[in-house]
């Protein structure tokens, strides 16, 4: 099996993830859910042990060698992750905790300066609770209206009432690049520009895309994207709102405090310039760091490898899920227009009763709403099973998981 | 882990005891939990004084663990005493499980002892002298 893949080395990639080697409930992990977080290469901890270890101290304060050095390091890995999503500038790429925070940056920075009652923004039914909780606090708070990018029977987004939804009235549109739930690989592209011809500014939720796939943000020409370093190798609490230059000038900041500031009097404060005016307080600059680590080791793979891989498992997966009876897989069967996650549900058996007999077997998968609770309501289900891969899966592990299916459908005489 | 899916739970989840609602119940309730989807809802028919479960059923969707626990305790409190539920705890349901459940599942097979503590909670605050 493993030699059909010629995209990675995957047995070589394993040997840099410790925590593969772990055994749960007595067998062997296979850990199939990287898209909820993935597991981290010895490569990133070590950029963690070394900033903590050598010459720490805090960023932008002192005028010390520590600082300076250390500031240092955490301006050279925002120069790293502005080169990995294809950022024009550093300054383009600001820090935060995680997607979520990202995106509620957006919502109250920009959201709360720029849209009046009356306004829109359009969303899609397949957003994750990140990308869509925020907006609808945003609409009751300001009169905003939500309208949504419906679904096609396939999972797929339907872009032929794309124009109509489209109004002048529009202010913001935001789209996942990548579905957690379904898949669905998005072409942002068109939508971005059919969105920039009526004025509006667009947001890319690029969650379950940049850890997977190559991306570049200048070509796509977005507004925004927002991405968690916890997805895609790196640390948690560290995450990172690309925005567009004059777009993050335009826009007041989102938390007050040190850093951000340019001066202060007793009476009066001016902002310090994007991207530190949205970065108050003491960043996570380690972590950011130890990012910075992670999309080196991402990007030394390459990542039009890394999505080639991944193709493969999905294929591989969505053909083997295929031959179960009373599978039935979320989303599209195409493995072209998919990312690493395959959500499905087993006829007869409660996506948790599986998780739970699964992890029996080693086998760590996702169940539940996946934090798509509106699209899951759309799609008539209370919950499902998710199974994730990344760089590091192998096709025995898809193997593992359908037979540990069988065997949880044996157990509960299905 | 090992046995928690036996013989006795799955029975309970094929042929749940007390499945169904009552006509004249004296007070019902329903919660789901959001993050499966569980959804429980008891019935509950009390004796004249009130002070005594007469009759008892649950319905209601969801994992094994939520609707199997929730058939376990209808069998456990029909026709005891309210203060005997009222003194209900997470460990006695657990022991109705019987296996060990992790943190997750402990939420799932609680469902229907909360849905019960909370509608009779409800019955006794309306029904306060
Ligand atoms: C598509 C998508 N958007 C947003 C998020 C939120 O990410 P985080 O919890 O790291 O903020 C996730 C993570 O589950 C996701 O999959």
């Amino acid at each position: 099996m493993e030699d059909m893949i010629k995209s990675l080395d995957v047995a070589r990639i394993r040997q840099d993830f410790p925590a593969l080697n772990e055994r749960v409930n007595g067998r062997p992990l296979v850990f199939l859910d990287s898209a909820a977080s993935s597991q981290k290469p010895v490569q990133m901890l070590a950029a963690l042990e070394q900033a903590y270890r050598t010459s720490y101290a805090n960023v932008h304060r002192g005028v010390y060698y520590n600082s300076e050095r250390t500031t240092d390091l955490y301006d050279q890995a925002r120069g790293k992750i502005a080169r990995f999503i294809g950022a024009p500038a550093p300054e383009n790429v600001v820090f935060v905790r995680n997607a979520t925070e990202a995106l509620n940056l957006v919502a109250y920075s920009y959201g709360r300066h720029f849209l009046r009652a009356g306004d829109e923004i359009l969303l899609t039914e397949l957003e994750h609770h990140a990308n869509f909780v925020p907006w609808l606090v945003l609409a009751r708070e300001r009169g905003v209206r939500l309208k949504f990018i419906p679904l096609t029977p396939q999972g797929t987004l339907d872009l032929s009432k794309l124009d109509e939804l489209l109004t002048p009235r529009v202010k913001l549109v935001t789209f996942a690049h990548v579905s957690n739930v379904l898949g669905t690989i998005t072409d942002p592209k068109p939508i971005i520009d059919r969105a920039h011809a009526i004025g509006a500014k667009v947001i890319v939720d690029g969650c379950q895309a940049a850890p997977h796939m190559p991306v570049d943000v200048g070509a796509l020409d977005c507004d925004f994207y927002a991405l968690s370093g916890h997805k895609m190798l790196g640390p948690t609490g560290i995450g990172v709102l690309y925005g567009k230059a004059e777009v993050l000038d335009a826009m007041p900041p989102f938390m007050t405090g040190g850093d951000m500031i340019s001066n202060v009097s007793f009476d009066s404060v001016s902002w310090n310039d994007a991207p530190v005016k949205f970065e108050a307080g003491t960043p996570a600059f380690v972590e950011a760091i130890g990012l910075g680590a992670a999309v080196d080791y991402l990007a030394a793979l390459g990542m039009d490898a890394v999505r080639a891989h991944e193709r493969e498992v999905v294929a591989y997966a969505l053909d083997r899920l295929s031959e179960v009876p009373g599978a039935t897989v979320i989303g599209p069967t195409d493995p072209d227009i998919r990312g690493g996650a395959v959500a499905f549900t087993i006829k007869d058996i409660h996506p948790h009763d599986l998780g739970t007999l699964l992890d029996r077997e080693g086998v760590a998968i996702r169940a539940g709403h996946h934090c798509a609770q509106p699209l899951h309501t759309r799609l008539g289900l209370t919950a499902t099973a998710r199974a994730s891969f990344y760089i590091y899966t192998e096709l025995r592990e898809v193997d593992a998981l359908i037979e540990a299916i069988y065997k949880a459908k044996q157990v509960l005489r299905k | 882990m090992e046995d928690l899916y036996r013989e006795n739970l799955l029975d309970h989840y094929e042929n749940p005891r007390h499945h169904g609602t009552l006509e004249h119940a004296d007070f019902s309730h329903e919660e789901s939990n959001p993050l499966c989807g569980d959804r429980i809802r008891v019935d509950v028919k009390l004796s004249e004084d009130g002070s005594q479960i007469v009759d008892i059923a649950f319905s209601g969707d969801g994992c094994i663990i939520s609707q199997a626990s929730a058939s376990m305790l209808m069998e456990e409190v029909d026709g005891k005493p309210i203060s005997d539920v009222q003194k209900l705890e997470r460990q006695d349901i657990l022991d109705l499980v019987g296996a060990p459940l992790t943190t997750a599942r402990v939420k799932c097979a609680l469902l229907g002892l909360k849905v019960l503590k909370a509608g009779l909670y409800q019955y006794l605050v309306d029904h306060q002298d």
